[in-house]
């Protein structure tokens, strides 16, 4: 009984927490909540595609090939005689998939090592940071496409060798972060009190940083969505006829640029939408949850000068 | 200072030598080599087959894979001799020779890799042109219209791809104005307005995407800074906008930006490697690009491992800078 409740009551506040959330990002930041909306419009796209696609994404038009937009296809159909928009809602599928499930696995990776490289030290540390160093300091690109060639094209496969290239390279900021949290007066405590390595590092120091892995998380995700684009546009990612909207750029889509601009323009044109909401956003989400950045003590004059808001953050500042 | 310079340069050793194993052994990796792709052509003409093995085995000791693969590694390295009994490896300063063109690597490099620098220095100007009075005006009228529009424009610079930028930035003036974009490459040496002229749109293109990301640390550091107690001491003091800004807050900010521009040089090197194929500029992210594609082992690898041997010192080279601008830094 007494676990149930006192789960309930984490939960409620939890929840409460992440209303708070929304309700400064609408208030607080009108960009953040542009990008929040157009975030939410991409996860749904991916979700319900089947729904939304008034074609199916393979599906021929024998009789259109290269049409223009009209009632009928919305924004055109390809050299195929496919219709773009079915295309597009498609391909968001793809970039919602291969965003969410690249950004998790480097997420991931990027604490587990971190979190182990900052708390152990020592030697431990100081070899296994000369591989992420190496890892660094190859191109980025290049290692992803001979990776690719070595595991072949495909979707799961870019997804685990885009997760696992970043997720080596960005243990870094973790490992920094956890360095810092370690010399902590409570991580102390908890290690006097005799907690376990593994306890102190999942119960004391991961909450703590829980903020900043989710604002690396959300700041990854449109990165990997441009790379998932960039790979598949260079050839070296999703294999057609899957709809990715880096694919729709490549090939077909180049070559037909001038009898069809569209072709190459709608797919461009969403995953510049896409990546500009998700980082903004992230943007508006990290402004909020860093605590480095909350309070208004010393806020510019600018808006110490109105007045009003000035006395708000100041207010706000006192009672947390 | 010495000391901490020694200890850096001993440090890039271990990592190098991981840098090249990596580099050597992932390439051998993919499925298909240069023999093979020759084979099939000689397939194709109903040669004998017999003929044909000892073509294949003439080809796989010319090019050296006839020794197993960690002889290879240690003939390149230069540490096993080589099939005339010569050392030439790296600690020979020699490369190998391209599988391709039979000429050396380190030639071949050597005369891609100015293209690839000036595109590179090119795009960090233009990047830093655009982020620092963006950063520092949207950090300082935070959450008004100018910073919003401002961010906007510097996320949107993130936001668009830039294969998709360059395409159409090829493709819709052939169609407007008949107009296309040099394919040879201009010397600087022979036409020094041609060869600017050729470079600059690549290079704002390249350095659109550095530039959203140097603003958005810019604008963050910036806003933690004017927070700063030192800060409100100078607005108490009465001291003018001007001289907060620039002298107490800019010079504080300058230090994140400073250690951020390493993996930015990064990202700008992958996104060179796009540009440069676009832009049909024979940089050496497109010789890498080819060379993989072509399978020319000795290629890809000597190129990865020039252009991670620039990124290590690069970042030697920041970290120093930080420390400069920093006089907190002590380097033990």
């Amino acid at each position: 009984m007494a676990d149930s409740s006192s789960g309930r009551v984490a939960e409620r506040k939890r929840h409460s927490e992440l209303v708070g959330f929304f309700i400064r990002l609408v208030k607080e930041k009108p960009l953040g909540t542009v990008g929040g909306v157009i975030t939410l419009l991409l996860l749904l796209t991916g979700i319900f595609a089947d729904f939304l696609a008034p074609y199916g994404y393979n599906e021929l038009h024998t009789s259109d090939f290269l049409a223009a937009p009209s009632a009928r296809f919305w924004l055109g159909t390809d050299n195929l005689g496919r219709d773009m928009l079915s295309r597009v809602i498609f391909g968001a599928r793809v970039s919602v998939i291969v965003g969410l499930a690249a950004a998790t696995i480097a997420t991931v990776l990027s604490v587990f090592m971190g979190m182990l490289c900052g708390y152990i030290g020592g030697k431990f540390d100081l070899i296994v940071q000369r591989f992420v160093d190496a890892w660094m300091c190859i191109p980025w690109l290049i290692m992803l496409m001979i990776i690719m060639g070595v595991v072949g094209p495909g979707m799961l496969s870019l997804i685990i060798a885009m997760g696992v290239v970043n997720g080596l390279g960005g243990s870094r900021f973790p490992r920094s972060i956890v360095i810092s949290i370690k010399e902590n007066v409570y991580v102390r405590a908890a290690r006097a009190v005799g907690c376990s390595r593994t306890r102190i590092l999942t119960h004391h120091i991961l909450p703590n940083m829980m903020p900043i892995i989710i604002i690396t998380f959300s700041m990854s995700v449109p990165g990997m969505i441009l790379g998932e684009a960039t790979l598949s546009f260079l050839g070296f990612g999703i294999p057609p006829p899957t709809p990715s909207w880096g694919g729709m750029l490549s090939g077909s889509g180049r070559s037909n640029m001038f009898r069809a601009p569209w072709m190459a323009i709608w797919p461009g044109l969403a995953l510049a939408t896409v990546v500009y909401g998700i980082n903004m956003f992230g943007d508006a989400a990290r402004d909020i949850l860093d605590p480095r950045l909350r309070g208004g003590v010393g806020r510019y004059g600018v808006r110490a000068k109105k007045g009003k808001k000035g006395g708000d953050a100041n207010q706000s500042s006192t009672t947390q | 200072m010495l000391t901490y310079i020694i200890r850096r340069l001993l440090l890039m050793i271990p990592t190098l030598f991981i840098v090249s194993i990596i580099v050597f052994f992932l390439i051998r990796l993919i499925p298909g080599s240069i023999v093979e792709a020759q084979i099939v052509a000689l397939r194709q003409m109903n040669i004998p087959i017999e003929d044909i093995e000892a073509v294949r085995a003439a080809l796989v000791k010319q090019y050296g894979m006839d020794v197993s693969i960690p002889v290879q590694y240690g003939r390149w390295i230069g540490v096993v001799p080589q099939a005339d009994g010569s050392l030439s490896g790296i600690f020979q300063g020699d490369l190998g020779t391209s599988l391709i063109t039979k000429k050396p690597v380190v030639e071949e490099i050597a005369v891609r890799w100015p293209v690839t620098l000036e595109l590179g220095l090119m795009a960090i100007i233009v990047a830093q042109t655009i982020a620092f009075p963006i950063g520092i005006y949207s950090a300082l009228r935070q959450d008004t219209w100018g910073d919003y529009i401002a961010r906007s424009f510097a996320i949107f610079c993130i936001a668009v791809p830039g294969f998709w930028l360059a395409t159409l930035v090829i493709v819709f003036p052939s169609i407007w104005w008949g107009y296309m974009p040099p394919i040879m490459l201009i010397p600087f040496t022979e036409d020094p307005i041609g060869n600017l002229q050729m470079f600059i749109v690549p290079a704002i293109i390249l350095g659109m995407v550095m530039s959203g990301g140097t603003m958005r640390i810019i604008r963050t550091m910036m806003l933690e800074v004017l927070r700063q107690d030192y800060i409100r001491t100078a607005w108490g003091k009465g001291l003018r906008e001007r001289v907060v800004v620039l002298r107490h807050s800019l010079k504080n900010t300058l230090i994140p930006v400073v250690t951020m521009l390493g993996p930015q040089l990064l990202l700008l090197l992958g996104g060179a490697v796009i540009i440069e194929q676009i832009f049909c500029l024979p940089g050496i992210g497109r010789l890498s690009l080819d060379a993989i594609v072509n399978r020319d082992y000795p290629m890809v690898s000597g190129a990865l491992l020039i252009m991670s041997s620039a990124m290590v010192l690069l970042n030697l080279m920041v970290d120093l800078t930080y420390g400069y601008l920093d006089p907190r830094v002590h380097y033990k």
